[in-house]
Formats: structure tokens, sequence, C-alpha cells
């Protein structure tokens, strides 16, 4: 049924569909609406046999998700940010276990200095927990990636991140298709667990693993990334079947094929870069995109073979790998190995910082003309920086860092908008 | 076969032996059926209060809950001397998961039961999670208070042997002032733990009052067990908080870890009670009372006390924390007085 929801709510209802047992909940923004969502819809009776649990820290909430999908039930918990960071042990703990947990985290900044707006800091941090992590471009596919999410953690045993940019996606009013209950249940059959607490099969669960198996352990959770390589994309091909649109995948595509500048990012991010590619394409240029919908596993042939006729490559990510640059980059760095191809990192969007079409255009034609650099900070207010740096210099109590360039930039509308 | 004289009483306790008692009043463990829940193999210490604790307390658990129960366990010797896999001491669903989580791995359990009950996909099972004081006290404590204010229905059971013994006797919250650890050396002006404000878990857990919160010794199993059977009849968050000595973290000798259990009673410096949503409903009373250098002269970890030059300042502050726990749960009896 189309409707105009916010993206937050119409996760809550895709998850609501996906008849989940436990719903684990902490608040942290911007994530609040969706657990919102489910408690009013779990309290009114619309999600039978489900237990809605407020916790007590994020690290209860992933800590109660292990428990109850250890004992059998489908179990769902979101995050962001620093509640993600507060959870990380028992992320970790979840993956390690092979529980097929689905949590959305929508995708904001970390701190210090504290800032609630939306980059991919957060769930790129988690970039080798062993959770699989998916990327949503819009608030329909945000929705259909949390059923799709919770068929592919079970099948193979692994937990599922959804991401969605957060404020951008979840505090988005949107037209969204929100399947029914028919739709759903032919898509995602009841959870079969391969492991149980159960008292008629009694097993030990999460005993210590010694030098002797460790290896083998762990190489079992890339064996079953691989899987999910596989796996995802016939995934998307079966929910087409169910529910007629495209949504999931590995990754999205928009002009690559004769293109000789291809974009890459993540996220909402990708509807600015196609509206000005669009515009860039009128103009003659051959300039492409592609969107990568799974992080992890990360769908190197996929990124290859995109990027293979093209000359350069930007990657887009709002996401900082202080030392080195970027985070997305390297891995994209990684499936071009061998080609020659020029590639260069953009961070751009941090803590909320709008990218917008005008700024692109001016990236893309710089990199076009050969005059972008290896890493850009897009937008990057160089006074402020190189002031506080001259301060820094001069001055051995220079003070809060971050404080005196909020000083020096004044009092300003947040430049978010 | 040479004749063997009857005792009545085991030496040294007030304890009845079991072929005095009908079959329903006998102990849970004197039952062959017993499941055995923690089997025998695992490598405990010789002497090991814990072993001992977690033996009486899940088969307990399993006996009351018929057969249907499930068990959390956080990190710390527990975990690590049951399972050292392919090998596992459990006979029973168990898990570990983290170190300071185990009470919402509880939750968590409880939470799907609730909902395969409802579905009818499961019987009514039961969920015990356990842990030693550091990981209940200290690490553990946010989820702990958490399940407890929810009215999770867990019992949670606490073995606690006064400091993170699995990683090499090291404080925790719930060592005892003055005693010896890796990271309270007898060293300096003020040899040992510092006398801190105290964290006794079970006075916090009746704060949230939950329904049920006990705590109990290895010295006395029977009582272990009728705690046990007593809060698994209960519905909600329980608590039970089991003193159990540690020969090697307190430089004791294994034969006597009864033998300090009990004198850990005996002294006041561990009072045994339950309470009921927040109140006390009963006390163990001390038999015969002891000065606490008794107990704290077994002990390696106290042996700084008992030098040349004795620390009598110190052990009288030790008598008198004791002595306030004997007013404070009414642990002696008028007439003993």
């Amino acid at each position: 049924m189309l409707k105009q929801t916010e993206g937050s709510h119409a996760v809550a209802e895709a998850v609501a569909l996906c008849r989940p047992e436990v719903i684990c909940a902490y608040p942290i923004s911007p994530q609040t609406h969706i657990v919102e969502g489910l408690g009013e819809m779990v309290k009114a009776g619309e999600v039978a046999n489900c237990e809605f649990i407020n916790v007590e820290s994020e690290f209860a909430a992933m800590s109660v998700a292990i428990g109850s999908s250890a004992t059998g039930a489908r179990t769902y918990t979101a995050t962001a940010s620093q509640g993600l960071l507060f959870m990380v042990e028992a992320v970790y703990n979840a993956s390690g276990l092979g529980l097929p947990i689905v949590m959305t985290v929508a995708n904001r900044a970390i701190g210090a200095p504290i800032n609630i707006w939306n980059d991919h800091s957060d769930s790129l941090s988690q970039r080798d927990c062993g959770w699989i992590q998916l990327f949503a471009e819009t608030n329909q596919e945000a929705l259909d990636l949390h059923i799709q999410a919770f068929k592919l953690a079970e099948e193979i045993s692994l937990p599922v991140m959804v991401c969605m940019d957060g404020f951008i996606l979840t505090h988005a009013y949107e037209r969204v298709d929100v399947p029914t209950q028919e739709q759903v249940d032919a898509f995602l059959p009841p959870y079969e667990p391969r492991q149980m607490l159960d008292p008629k099969e009694p097993v030990s669960i999460g005993a210590m693993v010694g030098p002797e198996a460790f290896s083998e352990v762990r190489y079992l959770a890339h064996a079953k990334q691989m899987q999910a390589l596989e796996r995802i994309p016939q995934l998307a091909e079966q929910f087409k079947a169910v529910f007629g649109r495209d949504s999931g995948g590995l990754t999205h595509s928009y002009l690559v094929d004769d293109a000789e500048i291809v974009v890459v990012a993540m996220g909402s991010v990708l509807g600015t870069i196609k509206d000005t590619v669009d515009e860039m394409r009128q103009e003659g240029q051959r300039i492409g995109v592609l969107g990568i919908t799974s992080y992890r596993p990360f769908p190197l042939d996929n990124v290859r073979a995109a990027l293979q006729n093209a000359q350069r490559v930007v990657v887009l990510e709002k996401s900082l790998a202080v030392g080195i640059g970027g985070i997305l980059s390297t891995d994209v760095r990684m499936a071009m190995s061998g080609l020659q191809l020029r590639g260069h990192t953009v961070v751009a969007g941090l803590g909320g910082r709008a990218i917008t079409r005008k700024s692109l255009r001016g990236l893309f034609n710089k990199a076009i003309s050969g005059e972008l650099g290896h890493l850009t900070f897009l937008d990057l207010d160089w006074n402020v920086v190189n002031k506080q740096l001259e301060r820094e210099r001069t001055t051995r109590r220079s003070g809060p860092a971050a404080e005196s360039m909020l000083r020096d930039i004044g009092v300003v509308a947040a430049r978010i908008g | 076969m040479s004749f063997q004289p009857v005792h009545f009483y085991q030496t040294g306790t007030f304890t009845v032996g079991n072929r005095l008692l009908s079959a329903e009043e006998r102990s849970v463990q004197a039952n062959v059926e017993r499941t055995n829940s923690l089997n025998s193999g695992h490598r405990a210490c010789q002497g090991c209060g814990e072993a001992l604790g977690a033996r009486y307390a899940i088969d307990a658990a399993m006996n009351a809950a018929r057969g249907r129960l499930i068990a959390a366990n956080a990190t710390g010797c527990l975990e690590v001397f049951s399972t050292p896999y392919p090998e596992t001491s459990w006979q029973i669903p168990w898990i570990h998961s983290l170190f300071g989580n185990t009470a919402a791995i509880g939750t968590g359990i409880a939470a799907a039961i609730k909902v395969k009950r409802q579905k009818g996909q499961m019987d009514d099972v039961r969920v015990v999670a356990q842990g030693g004081d550091g990981g209940t006290t200290d690490i553990g404590f946010g989820c702990l208070s958490g399940m407890f204010e929810r009215n999770d229905d867990v019992l949670y059971i606490c073995y606690d042997n006064g400091g993170y013994m699995n990683t090499g006797v090291q404080r925790s919250s719930a060592t005892p002032p003055a005693a010896r650890t890796a990271t309270t050396m007898p060293v300096g002006p003020e040899p040992g733990n510092n006398f801190g404000q105290g964290k006794f878990v079970p006075a916090i857990a009746m704060a949230h009052e939950i329904p049920y919160v006990a705590t109990a010794t290895v010295a006395d199993l029977r009582d272990l067990e009728y705690k046990v059977t007593k809060a698994m009849g209960m519905r909600g968050a329980r608590y039970i908080h089991i003193l159990v000595p540690c020969p090697l973290g307190w430089g004791a000798a294994s034969q006597d870890t009864i033998k300090l259990a009990r004198l850990a009673k005996e002294t006041g410096i561990f009072p045994v009670f339950e309470a009921e949503n927040g109140e006390v409903t009963g006390v163990l009373k001390i038999r015969r009372p002891q000065p606490v250098e008794e107990y704290l002269k077994l002990q390696k970890r106290y042996a700084h006390l008992f030098g040349k030059k004795p620390a009598v300042e110190t052990i009288a502050r030790l008598q008198a924390a004791a002595d306030k726990n004997i007013r404070k749960y009414g642990l002696l009896d008028q007439e003993a007085n």
C-alpha cells in the first residue's frame, strides 16, 4: 500500500510485518522513532506474540538480543552512533555465536565532539565485526532491506545491520510502498534456528576455543559472508518476484558502462550524486555512479566489473579513516587492484555537513580536469582549520579545540540545510 | 567390615544426616536421580567453593523446574573450568556470552521463552543466570540492575569469592577490606584492600524490591537448596548471593572451604538471610559466635594482620563491621548475647 510516511515509521512497519518475537529498545537519536513505532504497535496488540523490552543500555539491548536469539526467537533492535559503540563487545559476540539478529543502524557521527547528525562513521567502525552491513539509498529500500535482512540472516545464521542515513532518511517523509502481510509471509518463512537453548536437546553455547580451532571457527565466519555474497543478489531477485520492485542486491550501477569517471558512494547521497551526474551527462560528460548496497560482505568482483572501463574513480564517503583517509576507498582500491585507474578519496558530509549538487559539480569537474588530489575534504573551511593550527603552534594552553573553532566561526545557523 | 558408629550429626556441624530423614525431606544432592547439571570431570581447583555452590544450586533449580532449565553464565572461573571444549560439564542448555551481560542474556532467554510459550512452541522453561562477584557486582552490575528493575523472570545467582580469581586474584568491589589481592598488595602504610563503603549487592537487590533476595554459603548446603527451591517457586527477578571460598585466592587450605564459609557466617562477616519484596523475612542465626580472628587467620590474604606486630586496629575494624551485621540483621538470638 502506498503511503506518505516517515522513514523510521516505514522501517517500523516493515519490521512488524516480519513477525518479530523479541524487540529490545534503547533510545538514541536518530533511531528512536523506529523503536517508538514498534513499541506502540506491540503495546496495541498489532504485533502478536512479541516481547518489547525497554533495556537500560545499548550493551543490554544487544545482550538481550543474544539471549533471545539463542533461544530461537526472531530478534530485532536498532541503534546509532555512540549506542553502537557502547554495544560493540556484544555486537562481536552476536556474530561470533552466529545469531541472526537484525539491527537498524540510523547512521550518525561519533563524538567527540558530540554530534547527532548523519555520517557513516558508526557502522563503518564495525567493518570487521562479522555482521553483514547493507546500506539503504532511499526509505523504500530501507523498508525492503529489513524484510530481506531477516531472511538473509536466518538462512546463513549471521546478524545483519541495515544502515540508513540518520535524519536524511529516518526523519524524511516520503512515499513508500508498504507490503501486505501476505506478501511478507510469502517471502519470509518462520525462523528455524540452527542452534537453540532447549532443555529437550541441551547444548553448551559459547565455550572457550583455543588455538587448535580458533582460526577454523573464524574462517567459517568469512565463509558465511562469502555465501552471503551469492545469496544477496538471489534474495533481491526473489524479492522482486514477490514485491515487484528492485531493492537490495550487492551494488547499484548508474550509467557506468561508457563512463570515463565513476563516482562510488553509499546511502542516500547517491540520489544527489545521480542528479548531478544527470546534469553533467546532458553536458556531454561521461560520468557514472556505483552505489554500494552490501558493504559487508564487500562485493569486490562487482565493484571491479563496474570500474574496469573507467579511467578515474572518485570514492565519496561519509567517513574518515584518521591517519590514512578513507574507509570505503580502501576497499574500493582493493577491488581496483591491477587496474590502471586514478583513484580519489573524497571525505564528505561528516557530522551532517550538507553535500550539495553545487559542491559535487565542482568536485567532479576538478576530477575530470585532473585537478583533484588524492584525498579531499569536501567544502572544508581551511580558514577555521588553519587558525586553530596556528593557535596550537603559538599557545601551549590553546584550550579545547572544538570550542575554539566554534568561537571562530561565530553564531551561524547549523550548516546542515 | 569393621564397625562404624553412626553419627547423627556430622562432626562440628549441625547438619542432620540424610539417613534420618524421610525421602521427601532429603536433599536434592542426596538423590541418585539428581541431574548432575554441572557434571564431574571439570577443571575447578581442589576445594573450589564455586563448583560446590553451582552444583547444589543448579541441581536444586533443575529439580524445582522439573528438568526444564536454561542457564546463562558470565565469563569467569565457572565458565572456564566447566567448558574446556570439546569437554563440557553442563548437562543442561547453557550459554556463555560475555563477562558483563549475563543478567541481560537471562532477560533475552526469558523473553524468548514467553513468546514461544504463547505460540505453544515451548514448555514452561525457567532461566538461571549466574556469575562470579566481578561479573555481578562490577562489570555486570548495570545489566543486573536493569533486569531487577524490569522484574524479568530470571533467577540470578552470584558466586561471591571476593575477587577476580580467574584472572589471577585481583580486587573486585566484593573484596573485603584489608584482604590481599594482586592489586591490593599487603604493602605500604595501609596494607591490603582499602576500607571503602562496601558494595553489598544483596542489599542493593533488596532496594529494587524484587520478589526474592537471599544470601547463602556453601557451609549450609541444605539452606542453599531451600533458597534456590523457594526462588524457583516464584516469578520475576530473584537474586541469590552465595559466599564461595576460594582456596587459591584466599590462600586457604583446600579442606577448609566449608569451615571458612561457616566461620564467615558464624562471625557475622557474611550475614545469611532471605528477603521478599525488599524486606528481610528470615535470617540464619549464628549458632556458635566466633571472633573474626578465627576466620581471618586461616587465610593468607590476611596474613599481614597477624605478623610480629598484629594489626589490632584493623582487626578491630573488621570485628566492628561483623558486629554491625549482627545487629543489623539480628543474627544472634537474645539468649546467646
